[in-house]
């Protein structure tokens, strides 16, 4: 009797939903049938309302891997939805496939929604994945994360932000959570936080976080201890930078006087040691420059896998080119002009524009694009506003290192041994067997190797033209003037003094008024030191 | 009694002072044929004139060049400043002829209100034409003395010159110097109220440039013929024995720079309204060392040479950079080394060797 009265109940409830539906549960069937699916996180996504879908993104459920993924369909719009929570992706063809599954789903798109982004939660995805790439491993995309994060500083999470100002060692990503740090001390509105804000300042060097203290000094209605503190903070600021200012003014003095050195080694070398007044030594710079371009040049079209590489055979290739060339010029020009120095400088003239000439008449009388080898480009980051180049580091190392290997072949070598010996007395030296005149020639070539050299340099922090030559001419020569005739020593002090001074005056008033300023000092000084910084001593008169 | 001694200079060599008073008059006679209707077989053109004219001066500046390499033996490297700057002392009078009332286009350009206090004045010409030997000379002595006094020779004193030109060249280079900048002083109207560009001023301003060379020449070659001569000829060769014989070689040294410069600065005052143009260019430090050339090709020490040089090496410059730009610079580069390997006295030393070719035996000790 029971069962079928059970079996009627049961049926009566199937039979009418109103009355189930009243009873039994709220929730809606279409629930009801995702559950069935599996849930999956895109499918929770794709079903919230704005509000849910924020703190999906804050807080989400699956691997950051996912999310990324999820954020890549949404960027690319590519992300639509059935009314069921299926999450499909359209291709670029038109059809779609299956989120989860990535099978090929036979929809149309007139069943589907399309999820879209607006542009507070643009907002969210990107600080999101800042607050991600903050984790980093890589320093490049901690720094750019932390930059996306410092437009918007207020925003940034608290914890987040003490938690990596802990860790952080890199110093580029510290000073920008540092900044963020500050902006949000400053903005805090708690007089107690504003003041520890300030005091933490005070430690920094950025020349943004100055612009900062004084923005907020500039607000009258701050309390006199945060005013203090402000000031304080602003004067320490200002001289770190200023200290960082200056140290990179005496780099870069630093990097024009190996330049200088460069440009100035091979004249000392041609002058000091063979008395001949080479002209055409800013052209045989020119010639190193332009043979890097053409090494380039064969590297790009010849060996592209590793152009990068060009360098190391312009290195050589510059050295022998100019030497060759030099050592030519010697056997037709030089040689019936030993000892009548004026005359030389004449000849010499007359060869550096012949060979301007010709290097028009070859490359044209543009400029020619020599690219920086790409691990050349970017610096040293010392602080945020002192960047040493790599370029220019690389140009101070090199000098050291050609200044050695020519102080080894003066002083160290059998060739250098000959060298010596013919300039300091001719006569004697040819008459123990030395070829004098192949030692001339020589010499003469290593002088015009060495500004080879100084052209490959060259290339790869000015412009390389048939004038590059004229511009370091006159003040190659000053080098030799100033440092006193075929010293090396005097030679790299007086390149030192010259480019160091030269760059505090240019910041001081001008790159013109300095340029002149220094040919005046360096006019008065040779009255005073008509030899040069290293007089040669001995018993010659004239 | 200068006019006797000036004839003795000659009287040793009969035709060739026969030959230059010709030359000297057939230049001094050219420009008149500018008068000529245009349509005359000897009609000489605008072009041809200002060719003449701006030889000339660069003649002028050679013979400057030649009283202190040739005589002194002191090689200069930047007469080009000194050619400028009485260049751009005479260009201030022709830019305040041109605007009477008001400042020069390109200070108005730059929004000056008033002119610099060292144009006070240039709209005289006795005022300008003082400028034009005040300031080489002025520039030149201060130099000198400074580099004489420390006894600076030979390359390191060339050298030095060039970088006083190449500093020279930036300060000019700039707008706020005053003189133009890098477009220097163009747009020259008249000079003493008459236009520049007529016939009769062309004529009037290339026969007073044959005056000046000629006066210059005469003169030098006079003054060479006296004891100060001598001495700056014994500078040349042996400073030091000179200096231990008594003689102050920095004065005499100074005197003959100094008076170099004057003339180089005069030539540079001719140069401009013939040309109307004075650029920062025209001090630089290669037109300067092209200067050099001309007197090595003409040879050194002999007044002559230089003029002979100037105009041969200027004349081939205004064929060759019309007729084939490219080849010129190679052709100049290529005269430089031939004449200093080849001919170390110049032309006129090429002559005399062919006449007699001992003539050299005596001055080979150099």
């Amino acid at each position: 009797m029971l069962r079928p009265m059970l079996t009627l109940l049961l049926s009566i409830s199937c039979l009418s939903p109103v009355f189930a539906d009243d009873v039994v549960t709220p929730v809606a069937p279409v629930s009801t049938a995702v559950d069935a699916v599996a849930i999956s996180p895109v499918s929770k996504f794709v079903l919230a309302d704005f509000d849910g879908q924020m703190a999906l993104i804050e807080h989400w459920p699956d691997s950051p891997a996912s999310l990324e993924n999820l954020f890549t369909a949404l960027e690319n719009d590519q992300l639509y939805a059935d009314a069921k929570g299926h999450a499909y992706l359209m291709q670029s063809d038109g059809t779609f496939t299956d989120y989860v599954t990535d099978q090929k789903a036979n929809v149309s798109a007139d069943a589907l929604t399309a999820i879209s982004l607006n542009n507070a939660m643009r907002t969210a995805i990107d600080e999101h994945r800042a607050k991600a790439g903050l984790m980093a491993a890589d320093v490049a995309t901690r720094q750019a994360a932390a930059t996306t994060l410092a437009a918007d500083p207020l925003s940034v999470d608290d914890a987040i932000l003490t938690e990596r100002l802990k860790v952080e060692k890199a110093p580029s990503v510290l000073a920008i959570l540092t900044r963020i740090q500050a902006q949000k001390d400053m903005a805090s509105g708690d007089a107690k936080r504003e003041l520890a804000g300030a005091e933490s300042l005070a430690s920094s060097n950025d020349p943004e976080i100055l612009n900062l203290v004084q923005e907020k000094l500039a607000d009258p209605s701050i309390s006199p201890t945060l005013k203090a503190a402000l000031t304080s903070a602003e004067h320490k600021i200002a001289l770190k930078i200023k200290g960082s200012e200056w140290g990179g003014y005496l780099f870069s003095g630093l990097s024009m006087a190996s330049i200088l050195l460069l440009a100035a080694l091979g004249l000392a070398i041609t002058y000091g040691l063979l008395g001949v007044i080479n002209m055409a030594h800013g052209e045989l710079i020119m010639i190193g420059a332009y043979t890097t371009y053409v090494m380039q040049g064969l590297f790009n079209h010849y060996l592209p896998s590793i152009a990068d590489g060009y360098l190391f055979a312009a290195i050589p290739a510059a050295f022998l080119v100019s030497a060759v060339i030099g050592m030519i010029i010697e056997r037709i020009v030089i040689r019936p002009l030993y000892g009548r120095q004026l005359e030389t400088l004449l000849a010499t003239f007359g060869v550096s524009l012949i060979l301007m000439q010709l290097v028009r008449m070859i490359f044209g009388a543009q400029n020619v694009e020599v690219a920086n080898a790409s691990w050349m480009s970017g610096g040293v980051i010392i602080s945020p506003s002192l960047t040493l180049p790599y370029s220019r580091i690389a140009i101070i190392g090199f000098t050291l290192a050609v200044l050695l290997a020519v102080k080894w072949l003066i002083s160290g070598t059998r060739f250098g041994l000959f060298v010596r010996a013919v300039t300091q007395n001719r006569q004697m030296a040819r008459a123990i067997g030395v070829r004098s005149s192949r030692i001339d020639m020589l010499a003469f070539g290593l002088g015009s190797g060495l500004a080879g050299l100084a052209g490959c340099a060259l290339s790869q922090i000015g412009n390389v033209g048939p004038d590059l030559g004229q511009n370091y001419i006159v003040d190659a020569f000053l080098v030799v003037v100033v440092g006193g005739v075929g010293q090396l020593l005097g030679a790299m002090l007086a390149a030192f003094g010259l480019g160091v001074s030269g760059k505090f005056l240019e910041v001081m008033m001008g790159a013109v008024l300095a340029k002149i300023l220094l040919l005046g000092l360096i006019i008065l000084f040779i009255q005073r030191r008509p030899q040069g910084l290293f007089a040669v001593k001995g018993r010659f008169v004239e | 009694m200068i006019i006797s001694n000036v004839l003795k200079l000659f009287a040793g060599n009969k035709w060739g002072a026969v030959s230059i008073a010709v030359s000297f008059l057939i230049l001094l006679l050219l420009p008149l044929l500018h008068l000529l209707p245009s349509d005359s077989a000897f009609y000489l053109s605008a072009y041809w004139i200002t060719l003449l004219g701006k030889i000339m001066c660069f003649a002028l500046v050679a013979l400057a060049l030649d009283l202190v390499w040739g005589y002194a033996g002191i090689l200069s490297l930047g007469h080009g400043l000194y050619f400028a700057l009485g260049g751009y002392c005479f260009g201030m009078y022709l830019m305040r002829e041109a605007s009477p009332d008001a400042l020069p286009p390109f200070m108005v350009f730059l929004d000056w209100k008033a002119l610099p206090w060292y144009w006070t004045g240039s709209q005289h010409l006795w005022w300008a034409s003082l400028l034009v030997i005040l300031v080489p000379g002025l520039v030149a002595f201060i130099f000198g003395y400074f580099a004489f006094r420390s006894k600076i020779k030979g390359v390191y004193f060339s050298i030095i010159t060039q970088a006083m030109t190449f500093a020279a060249t930036l300060l000019f280079f700039r707008n706020e110097t005053g003189f133009g900048g890098n477009n220097g002083f163009t747009g020259f109207t008249t000079i003493m109220g008459y236009s520049i560009t007529s016939p009769t001023t062309r004529v009037v301003l290339c026969m007073l440039t044959a005056v000046s060379l000629m006066l210059c020449f005469v003169g030098l070659r006079y003054l060479m013929s006296l004891p100060f001569g001598r001495v700056l000829g014994a500078v040349r060769d042996s400073e030091n024995r000179l200096r231990f014989l008594g003689y102050r070689t920095q004065w005499y040294k100074l005197t003959a720079w100094t008076l170099s410069a004057v003339i180089a600065g005069i030539a540079g005052a001719l140069y401009v309204p013939q040309v109307g143009i004075i650029n920062p260019s025209e001090m630089g430090a290669s037109n300067s060392i092209e200067m050099a050339v001309w007197v090595a090709m003409g040879g050194r020490g002999t007044l002559i040479g230089p003029l002979l040089g100037a105009g041969i090496v200027n004349a081939a410059k205004s064929y060759f950079t019309v007729a084939y730009p490219e080849v010129w610079l190679l052709l100049l580069g290529g005269l430089f080394i031939v004449v200093t390997l080849f001919l170390p006295y110049g032309i006129v030393g090429l002559f005399k060797q062919l006449q007699h070719s001992k003539f050299f035996a005596k001055r080979e000790g150099k």
